[in-house]
């Protein structure tokens, strides 16, 4: 029987120490009538079988287009030594650290990696991770709640509309009066928001680059809600931040995201890592996960999980967070990628993709009937067109010729229907963004 | 072993970037920039390598040898999985892809293994629906409380509470205090399951639902369980099934027919995908037919000519709790499993976790005190209240145990055992390992009795011994900053 040791033999014996006749007896506790019959389902497979089967679904998938999609969740490349180091079986079969002696491993890695995430981020203090980028507005969101207890939280609508939806869905019972702000050209509308916030107002979010691409200087708003006794809450992607000024120099409270660029494969939606980082002031009302430095009797350095006081084990319905297993490895793994590259390599890649996208940029709007939605605003590596029919038309039309061109921005604004979300990372080469041109060209 | 920061050296370069081929931008804003490169580290490839594999082999993983640590199901990861995770078909996959006009064609494969995992996890758990959504078990928790509170908005209910036994785990009453429920707690009775009497005082009209997990953490089965769920269901309230501890049940009984609504499957615990220090898991959502419009958006469903699309027309819907169809690598993994295991591979997982954990009861009940004696499911608790008396605490027998090779159980819970030993051996470990395990846990017990201070004195041969953790809570150092920032 695959993956059990013991033989017949061993079983017997067993049962004889234990003194039951049979297996069946062990389970003598569950009522007969709530017993089960054999369970519908086809018997199992070898090893080969399943790669054979499963390779076959792999197929039916489509992975070779030259992709232009981001979104939010972008195709960057994975160095051979990440995989290497990341799948090294100590890391991947332990579990959370409650041991600290044997797993030095894993806590001095949640230690570092809080480290980089501070450093990336500009701020003071980082948990070990949460789920994804969504859940980790969310969980600033409850965040903020909890330190100002406050009851508002104001959402600018060029954060990602996913994940808006997500918030949406996790407070809707219970009593946030929850206000979204319409964007302008762009970026956060700063009447919209002088008007939504108040002295009720535990938060305001905002999304840098945001959900167009565009980036944002947004000390002003740091100000303003800070004015009014709220946080500002900064998502963010985090290969931006190799050029881009970090939340923590604009004045946000805290700093989440999307880590999945760091490393991770886009893997049809997860595993990925939700990251959160704040000020120190505001760190024992942190969910989730955190590693700290301390010594040994003998003062040797060494790291544990700690502030657990916080947590669910502990504190039960009083806890600042329910999450118990986050994304440990995904963690370990933005910082392997992040050292892999390191100081000058993070800043080269970021300055690549946005040289990569100004001139994609560039080179799309030359082609005619094509311009740019947003001509006034910065952008890092992803930006909108306006095309001369619907983006939806123009994306099935680039799939038969063997690209991704990008996201209809229709789906979630309906009013933008024949715009195109491009994204470009360091993977396009000039001749895919050439072709991509040339493509449309042909196509409008 | 010094933080990677430190060993950084100015200049030195990592991994080579793909570089540029398109002119350098010309319309630099100078305010939006950084003033200064994130003081990452400079190392070389060696380097960065060498210090994750010194790092590695400060861990314990289950590949490095025994881990009963109870309630977490650590048994063995097939690798065949991780291989198939890592298909290019699969992980290569942009999760938008499905969104945009045509693109649902091109991911029929990564459709039909979440469709598939749905209509295993009903079969296996007796549900009507499954939403693979959830990223881990307390997040299923959450869900599954989300799905309650829709549920009797829709009907118009007005319940507030959430019923929970003095065993459960935390993140229990942690995710229905988040779902905006009050939590209320039930005592558990002399057998150590909840009692049906006590339940019975606690249950109004304001009680929304039970969350209870079966086997219990105890390692029991409440053989009135059914007699609960009709209680409940007598005032509207909802049975959720904290999975858990599902190894104890696979192929023996299912949670729906026993009367549960909701449940949620820890993929990373059943299912054998890897702990990975932490996550990621999964933690997909199960419920009866009458909660299945309230899952989350979106669904797979299959059409008659055998294709999948994801729906996201459900008006009564929780709405996302993630941001597209879940952990899918996970999904894929768990899926790679029970094709290997198949039905009759099922069963015996629960026959042979069932057998061990018995196995090693039996050996050490004469050693230690076992609360509730007689048969167990998949995990056995202990009590070292006879150490204890020595000054051996649960504690210290986990640290002897590190001393001897293996993982320590669970330790200090369930609540409700005094220095409880939660020990939870699975199918996939051998006679000879847990007759290893047995003598290591005999020796100690002759230890705390003749010379306790040896016990106490462990762990010895580890790289740091026992670490000052309340320094770390008061005197928190939770980053390591780069000077000019610090």
């Amino acid at each position: 029987m695959p993956f059990i040791a013991n033989t017949d033999a061993q079983r017997q014996a067993m049962l004889e120490a234990i003194g039951v006749e049979s297996v069946d007896a062990l389970f003598a506790g569950i009522p007969p009538e709530l017993r089960s019959g054999p369970l519908n389902i086809p018997p199992g497979l070898t090893e080969q079988e399943v790669r054979t089967k499963l390779g076959a679904l792999a197929e039916r998938n489509t992975t070779g287009l030259i992709g232009f999609l981001g979104g939010g969740f972008y195709d960057h490349f994975v160095p051979a030594a990440l995989d290497a180091i990341v799948s090294r079986s100590e890391f991947y079969t332990a579990y959370t650290p409650y041991q600290p002696e044997i797993s030095q491993g894993t806590l001095q890695a949640i230690y570092e990696y809080q480290s980089a995430i501070c450093r990336l981020t500009g701020m003071e203090v980082a948990n070990a991770s949460l789920y994804d980028g969504g859940t980790a507005v969310y969980e600033a969101i409850m965040m903020a709640l909890r330190i100002t207890r406050r009851s508002r939280v104001v959402v600018d609508d060029s954060v990602s509309p996913i994940y808006r939806k997500m918030v949406r869905s996790y407070t809707s019972n219970l009593g946030i009066d929850l206000v979204e702000t319409p964007s302008a050209e762009g970026l956060p509308d700063r009447r919209a928001l002088a008007e939504a916030i108040d002295d009720r107002t535990a938060a305001v979010i905002v999304q840098n680059p945001n959900f167009f691409g565009c980036v944002d200087e947004v000390t002003d708003l740091a100000e303003l809600v800070h004015s009014k006794g709220g946080l500002l809450v900064v998502s963010c992607y985090p290969i931006s931040l190799g050029l881009l000024k970090p939340p923590g120099q604009m004045g946000a409270d805290i700093v989440v995201g999307e880590g999945q660029s760091l490393g991770m494969s886009l893997s049809f939606g997860g595993p990925y890592l939700g990251f959160m980082a704040t000020l120190k002031k505001h760190m024992r009302k942190m969910p989730g996960r955190i590693a700290g430095r301390t010594v040994d009797a003998r003062g040797r350095q060494g790291f544990v999980l700690t502030l657990q006081a916080r947590e669910q084990h502990i504190r039960r319905e009083k806890a600042t967070s329910n999450i118990c297993t986050n994304e440990g490895l995904c963690a370990l793994t933005a910082l392997v990628y992040l050292s892999l590259l390191g100081k000058t390599g993070l800043a080269d890649l970021a300055r690549t993709c946005a040289d990569k996208a100004g001139y994609a940029q560039q080179r799309l709007a030359q082609v005619p009937g094509v311009t740019v939605r947003f001509p006034r605003r910065w952008y890092f590596n992803e930006f909108v067109l306006n095309l001369p029919m619907t983006a939806d038309k123009v994306i099935r039309g680039l799939f038969h010729r063997g690209l991704a061109a990008g996201f209809p921005l229709g789906r979630y604004w309906p009013e933008m229907n024949n715009c195109l979300l491009v994204a470009v990372t360091e993977k396009r080469t000039k001749e895919d963004i050439d072709f991509l041109a040339h493509t449309l060209e042909v196509i409008l | 072993m010094k933080l990677i920061f430190d060993k950084s050296v100015p200049g030195r370069g990592g991994v080579r970037g793909v570089g540029s081929d398109v002119p350098s931008r010309a319309d630099i804003k100078p305010d939006l920039l950084r003033d200064a490169p994130a003081e990452l580290p400079e190392l070389s490839e060696l380097d960065v390598v060498r210090h994750f594999t010194a790092l590695s082999r400060l861990n314990f993983g289950v590949d490095s040898g025994f881990y009963p640590l109870g309630s977490c199901t650590m048994k063995y990861n097939p690798k065949a999985a991780e291989h198939v995770a890592n298909m290019p078909g699969f992980a290569a996959l942009h999760p938008l892809l499905p969104q945009l006009p045509g693109g649902e064609m091109m991911v029929q494969g990564a459709l039909a293994v979440l469709r598939r995992m749905d209509l295993l996890l009903r079969e296996i758990c007796g549900m009507s629906a499954f939403t693979m959504q959830p990223l881990a078990g307390a997040h299923g928790e959450l869900t599954g409380t989300m799905i309650i509170a829709a549920y009797h908005a829709d009907r118009g209910n007005d319940k507030t509470t959430i019923l929970i036994p003095d065993s459960a785990h935390g993140t229990n009453p942690a995710s229905a205090a988040i779902a905006g429920y009050a939590v209320r707690t039930v005592p558990s009775n002399a057998e150590g399951v909840m009692d049906a009497d006590a339940l019975a005082e606690a249950l109004d009209e304001n009680v929304a639902g039970v969350m209870l997990t079966s086997p219990n953490t105890v390692g029991l089965f409440n053989a009135r369980i059914h007699e609960i769920a009709d209680r409940v269901h007598a005032v509207d309230g909802l049975m959720y099934y904290d999975g858990a501890n599902l190894n104890a049940l696979l192929g023996r009984c299912r949670p729906g027919d026993a009367g549960f609504d909701i449940v949620h499957v820890n993929l990373h615990k059943t299912f054998a995908t890897p702990h990975g220090g932490g996550g990621p898991g999964a933690g997909p959502v199960g419920v009866v037919d009458k909660l299945a419009e309230f899952l989350p958006t979106s669904v797979v469903r299959e059409r008659d000519d055998g294709s999948f699309y994801l729906d996201y027309d459900r008006p009564k819907s929780i709405g996302y709790v993630a941001p597209f169809y879940g952990n899918f690598g996970i999904i894929l993994r768990a899926y790679a499993y029970i094709l290997m295991l198949g039905a009759e591979g099922l069963a015996r997982v629960a026959d042979n976790a069932v057998l061990n954990a018995n196995y090693v009861s039996a050996k050490l009940k004469d050693r230690y005190d076992l609360p509730y004696p007689g048969p167990c499911m998949h995990e056995c608790v202990f009590s070292a209240a006879r150490q204890a008396l020595k000054g051996v605490r649960a504690i210290h027998i986990a640290k002897a145990l590190i001393d001897r090779g293996v993982h320590p159980p669970t330790v200090y819970f369930p609540l409700i055992v005094h220095e409880a030993m939660m020990i939870e051996p699975t199918e996939t470990e051998s006679k000879e390992t847990l007759d290893a395990f047995i003598a290591a846990m005999v020796e100690i017990a002759d230890q705390a009795e003749s010379d306790p201070d040896a016990v106490l004195a462990c762990p010895t041969t580890t790289v740091i011994g026992q670490l000052d953790e309340t320094l770390a809570a008061r005197k928190p150092d939770l980053a390591s900053l780069a000077p000019r920032e610090a």
